[in-house]
């Protein structure tokens, strides 16, 4: 009829076609161009439970596991099945009450929602375990499942081995291309985390499908995307079990640490820091408190002092200077000097603790006597050395040589967080003197008997003792010989400890001298009185002035003299003389390594030594102040002069913060300036002793 | 009528519709098990005991292919014939619901019938209103070109719309601007049809841009003409009035009505819908209607969400280009999208099936409408044409607003996808349409009154 209309049949299907046009747009939009939805689709449907395999082992020299796994049960609930559970009877195995029963399925809930397993109470206690898997049946809705945790059966070698602790937002951040995710385990501090990607092998993953309430419907299109979880491969280190338990025994009551290195390889034999703490109690359900009261010590027993523990090297310096001053041509081993008791030749006299005459006649002898005034000289002589314009020229010569020998910088072991200590830059003391045309070597005279600013860490100290007795080279100290089945990646890892370090041109006779020198310590020197049954040793003596306190007890060593096998840094702080505890302590550790035992004599020795309490007065004061058992807990005591911002490091190491209210955090750092002028003060200081 | 009934049948009947519809029917019912798809029952003992909706859905086809043949042998004169007595009665029955109705889903639309069934007379009023409508235009007394015969046509529409609006189901009232196809085609002034879309285009404006702001653009606008109309404004003074007029109309629908309408008509929930359509929050306690039922009952009303759009969003998006394949909808196993049996049936098929099933599937519907409008434009009998584009704006409009609600493009409102959607009720009532329409084209060489 209204045929004048008929037009409007086409505008009415370019209507509907611009519609349907804008539908399929939108349609591109969401299913061709964008795949947010795809992603947020799997988030919400596939569950992924990630199948953890276990961590690799690590084994000491005789193939003894330091570090293994262990199964730990945790009791589990699913609060919409937990029907008809006999709470008493649970409540008193757990010895809580009911109210923190109902506290616990209401955090369940939360945490995992009525229809999935949520953990009850983690970590159980083996007698615990027993009683709750007999009665089981009583419980509905509960269940134990099982758990890998780490185990150190031989409770050693805590901060060497480090531990796993479950990976916190900032880590997360740092590794975020890794694949960690939120409640998974990561080695937070030692070998545990530096060789993290090793020890962790590979995670496996199976998918679910699961519905809107989290409910799992089944494997995700029948497993054919999960990934089987591979374990971690194992680490062989070169750790001597028993060393490193006599090392933390013999420093126990103690500040201090030891390192003996194997010359040959490089490899560590023993590493002890002292306080330590006991590994295992950082596994299971311990670990929350124990953590808390170990951040808080005052002593920080988390704290790896060998490592980064930084100390005037004192009288142990003195070889090395020696070295310096031959290589340079400065001094033949002939040399001598004549000391009567003190060294003026700077204005303020410096101690010497010997003054017969003839006790430096030669190098030989001065070394072994361990004479100040000699090294005083000769260091003067490297740092004015005419073959140099200036004391800077001189100075950044020495710095150089240091350097060579390990000192101030890195080492590169393989753990995390080591420190370079300090040999100071020409900057440094221009900054405190002024334009170095107007300073020269009286102006840093200690340099020269391991004082001043100079600090070294254990470590390089032991590493300076391996540099020796192999006739000047060394390897990069590290604790892992090789790696289960190595892979290329692996081995180029550890490539960096399989090399020579041979930086210096020192000719081997003058290592020779220095040897003999060493070794005239250990016959009539400082250390005579101090025996290896069956070896012949070479050995240098320290006593460290620093501002804390009582002077630091060191002793370096290699042995045995011709064919040296191990190298010894041991360091007590504030104990006193360096051959009076630190000395017999590496007396006793070169005997267990070359003998495989002590005699029964130096058994006694070890035991009484063991019982000696040196602890400084300071720290026993604060855990009487404290009222809390020895060994964990905290003040605001600072133990040497890097005891830094600590607890920063200890952040960064990924260790949990934790904040109580009577306890202030650590002082801050001390002034470095001022404290290490005290050992350019003159000797009229009567309570200072110089070294001897 | 009964002596051409036995070439009638068959004869006059289009065959491509009868076969989009079977086929429509029947992905409806495969989207439906999709839905329902459980991997550890099994599928058929669950369907031959008639429990799970597909089943029923299946049932309710049957049943509804009865209804399609019936509706085919009777004579097409009962439908001119009876077109304003089913009206008025369908009227009486959706007032009746106030009085009888039960409630279901939180709108008291639905009377009991026998058999735990149930019927919502404003689903079935589409069909008598399309009737009606097409009757009364179709009146030889009738010019569609008055403004008089457009406020009754528009009054027609306007009862059941009311009606159901008293019901809580915006949504069917919506469907009931769907005739305006209808009216168009027979002879509605465009600029009706303009005005209502600058309208839509202004309200959608106010929620994009700041209110003050839009008032100022729309104010240098007016301003913009003035200026370049200058010389003409000298001679026609009326100009000025007009576009004066116009302005103020603008600026009062953006500044007040708009708002008023957001504020003190929708339900807080429905507000929110909106402004989530364009990714915009909505403020509850402007609304008036939750401050009121705040007074009433104490309790803050929940907040409402745009959960539904988001998992149906992320259902559809996750099909990808390909789809995931049937059955294999991780969405659609783990029933994540709300109410996907019925208003959200699209985002299984969107799932499964991708892009490529998504864009098929709208190219069977735009298949389909296209040729309604082909037997619409075939039709002698204004009254067939009227009723057929009737039919062709109630299937789009449910079509385009259905899907368009799933992929975010429309604020959320509960009507069903036709012949997709799960639910007895909207299956009957699309089928009627649809085979009344085949009917009334059978005897498209007919003059119908």
């Amino acid at each position: 009829m209204s045929v004048y209309n008929q037009n409007r049949g086409g505008i009415i299907q370019i209507i509907i076609g611009t519609i349907f046009f804008l539908i399929v747009a939108q349609l591109v939009s969401l299913q061709v161009v964008s795949n947010k939805y795809k992603l947020a689709a799997d988030n919400n449907a596939i569950f992924r439970k990630i199948i953890y395999p276990d961590r690799g082992i690590i084994y000491d020299r005789k193939k003894r596991a330091l570090l293994e796994n262990t199964i730990s049960y945790d009791l589990v609930v699913i609060p919409n099945e937990a029907k008809g559970v006999d709470t008493a009877a649970l409540c008193n195995i757990l010895h809580i009450d009911k109210a923190e029963y109902s506290k616990r399925i209401v955090e369940a809930i939360i945490k995992n929602t009525r229809v999935k397993a949520g953990v009850f109470e983690p970590f159980l206690m083996p007698e615990i375990y027993a009683q709750l898997n007999e009665n089981l049946y009583r419980f509905p809705g509960f269940s134990l499942s099982e758990r890998s945790i780490r185990s150190y059966p031989y409770n050693t070698a805590a901060l060497v081995l480090g531990y796993v602790a479950e990976v916190d937002v900032k880590f997360l951040k740092e590794h975020e291309s890794e694949g960690y995710e939120m409640g998974d385990y990561a080695g937070m501090i030692g070998l545990e985390k530096n060789y993290e990607t090793v020890l962790m092998g590979q995670r496996g993953v199976k998918r679910f499908l699961r519905d809107n309430k989290g409910k799992i419907q089944g494997p995700y299109e029948k497993g054919e995307f999960d990934t089987v979880a591979v374990a971690g491969k194992n680490l062989y280190t070169s750790i001597d079990v028993q060393v490193q338990q006599l090392a933390e025994k013999l420093l126990q009551n103690k500040i201090g640490s030891a390192v003996a290195i194997n010359p040959k390889t490089g490899g560590v034999i023993a590493m002890a820091s002292s306080p330590s703490y006991n590994p295992n109690l950082l596994t299971g359900s311990q670990r929350r408190k124990t953590i808390g009261r170990l951040l808080l010590d005052t002593a920080r027993p988390i704290y790896n002092r060998a490592i980064k523990g930084q100390y005037p090297p004192g009288s142990t310096f003195k070889p090395l200077g020696a070295l310096i001053a031959l290589d340079e041509g400065l001094i033949t081993p002939n040399y001598g000097y004549n000391c009567f008791g003190s060294y003026g030749a700077c204005g303020d006299p410096r101690k010497c603790e010997h003054h017969n005459a003839g006790h430096a006649a030669n190098l030989q002898l001065a070394l072994a006597y361990s004479c100040n005034s000699y090294f005083l000289q000769v260091f003067r002589m490297a740092i004015d050395n005419p073959k140099y314009k200036s004391a800077k020229e001189g100075y950044l010569k020495w710095k150089e040589y240091m350097n060579a020998f390990g000192f101030g910088r890195k080492l590169g072991i393989d753990l995390p967080s080591e420190n370079k200590a300090n040999i100071p830059d020409t900057a440094r003391y221009n900054k405190d003197f002024g334009n170095p045309k107007y300073w020269n070597s009286c102006y840093m005279l200690t340099l020269g008997i391991g004082q001043d600013r100079m600090t070294a860490t254990p470590l390089q100290l032991a590493n300076s003792m391996a540099f020796i007795a192999n006739g000047g080279y060394y390897y990069t100290p590290h604790f892992v010989d090789s790696i289960e089945s190595e892979t290329e990646d692996e081995a180029a890892q550890l490539a960096q400890f399989r090399k020579k370090q041979k930086i210096t041109k020192i000719p081997k006779e003058y290592f020779d001298v220095i040897k003999e020198g060493m070794h005239d310590v250990t016959v009539y020197g400082t250390a005579a009185f101090i025996k290896v049954p069956g070896h012949e040793y070479c050995a240098k003596t320290g006593t460290a002035q620093n501002p804390h306190g009582k002077n630091h007890s060191l002793f370096v060593c290699f042995a045995p003299k011709d064919n040296p096998k191990i190298a010894v840094a041991v360091i007590v702080e504030n104990a006193g003389y360096g051959s009076t505890w630190a000395g017999p302590i590496g007396g006793l550790l070169m005997e267990q390594y070359l003998n495989d035992t002590l005699t029964k004599e130096s058994q006694l020795k070890a035991d009484n030594l063991a019982q000696v309490d040196l602890m400084p007065q300071a720290i026993k004061n604060w855990y009487v102040q404290n009222n809390k058992s020895a060994y964990l807990t905290p003040i605001e005591y600072n133990n040497d002069e890097l005891s830094d911002v600590w607890d920063m490091e200890m952040l960064a190491e990924g260790v949990v913060k934790t904040k109580t209210k009577d306890t202030a955090p650590p002082a801050p750092l001390p002034n470095t300036d001022k404290t290490n002028k005290d050992s350019l003060l003159p000797i009229t200081d009567k309570k200072k002793k110089l070294n001897p | 009528m009964s002596s051409n009934y036995d070439n009638n049948f068959s004869k006059g009947t289009d065959l491509a519709v009868i076969v989009l519809y079977m086929l429509m029917a029947c992905i409806g019912i495969l989207a439906i098990f999709m839905v329902e798809y459980n991997p550890n029952t099994d599928w058929a003992t669950s369907f031959i005991s008639g429990k799970t909706s597909n089943s029923k859905q299946f049932f309710f086809l049957i049943f509804c292919s009865f209804v399609a043949i019936f509706i085919l042998l009777v004579d097409s004169k009962v439908f001119t014939a009876l077109a304003n007595i089913l009206f008025a009665s369908g009227l009486l029955l959706m007032l009746a619901t106030f009085v009888i109705g039960k409630e279901i889903n939180g709108s008291k639309s639905w009377i009991p019938i026998a058999g735990g069934f149930n019927l919502q007379p404003a689903e079935l009023c589409k069909i008598f209103t399309a009737l009606a409508l097409a009757k009364f235009i179709s009146r030889p007394e009738t010019d569609f070109t008055k403004i008089q015969s457009h406020l009754i046509a528009g009054a027609m529409i306007a009862m059941p719309a009311i009606l159901s609006i008293g019901q809580h189901e915006l949504g069917l009232a919506l469907v009931y601007s769907a005739f305006i196809f209808a009216m168009y085609r027979e002879g509605l002034p465009p600029f009706i049809l303009i005005i209502l879309l600058s309208f839509a285009i202004l309200v959608i404006a106010t929620l994009l841009v700041e209110p003050t702001l839009l008032a100022i653009i729309l104010s240098v606008i007016a301003g913009l003409i003035l200026l370049y109309l200058g010389k003409r404004l000298k001679r026609n003074k009326q100009l000025i009035i007009i576009i004066i007029g116009i302005w103020m109309v603008c600026v009062g629908t953006v500044r007040f009505a708009v708002p008023y309408i957001f504020n003190n008509v929708l339900e807080c929930y429905q507000t929110t819908r909106i402004y989530s359509m364009v990714g915009k929050e909505y403020d509850c306690g402007l609304n008036q209607k939750a401050a009121a039922s705040f007074v009433e009952s104490g309790k803050k009303s929940r907040k409402p969400d745009d959960y539904n759009v988001k998992q149906s969003k992320i259902a559809i998006g996750s099909g990808g280009f390909w789809g995931r394949g049937f059955l294999k909808g991780t969405q659609t196993r783990g029933k994540y999208v709300p109410e996907q049996n019925t208003d959200f049936i699209f985002t299984s098929i969107g799932e499964a099936f991708g892009f490529v099933g998504t864009f098929t599937f709208l190219g069977l519907y735009l298949f389909f409408l296209f040729r309604l409008i082909r037997i619409a434009e075939r039709q002698r009998s204004t009254f067939s044409r009227v009723y057929a584009y009737s039919v062709v704006g109630i299937f789009f409009f449910h079509i385009a607003v259905n899907i368009s609600m799933t992929i975010g493009l429309f604020p959320v409102v509960g009507i069903p996808l036709p012949l997709i959607s799960y639910g007895g009720s909207s299956l009957l009532t699309f089928t009627a349409l649809v085979f009344i329409l085949l009917r009334l084209d059978a005897d498209r060489q007919m003059v119908l009154r």
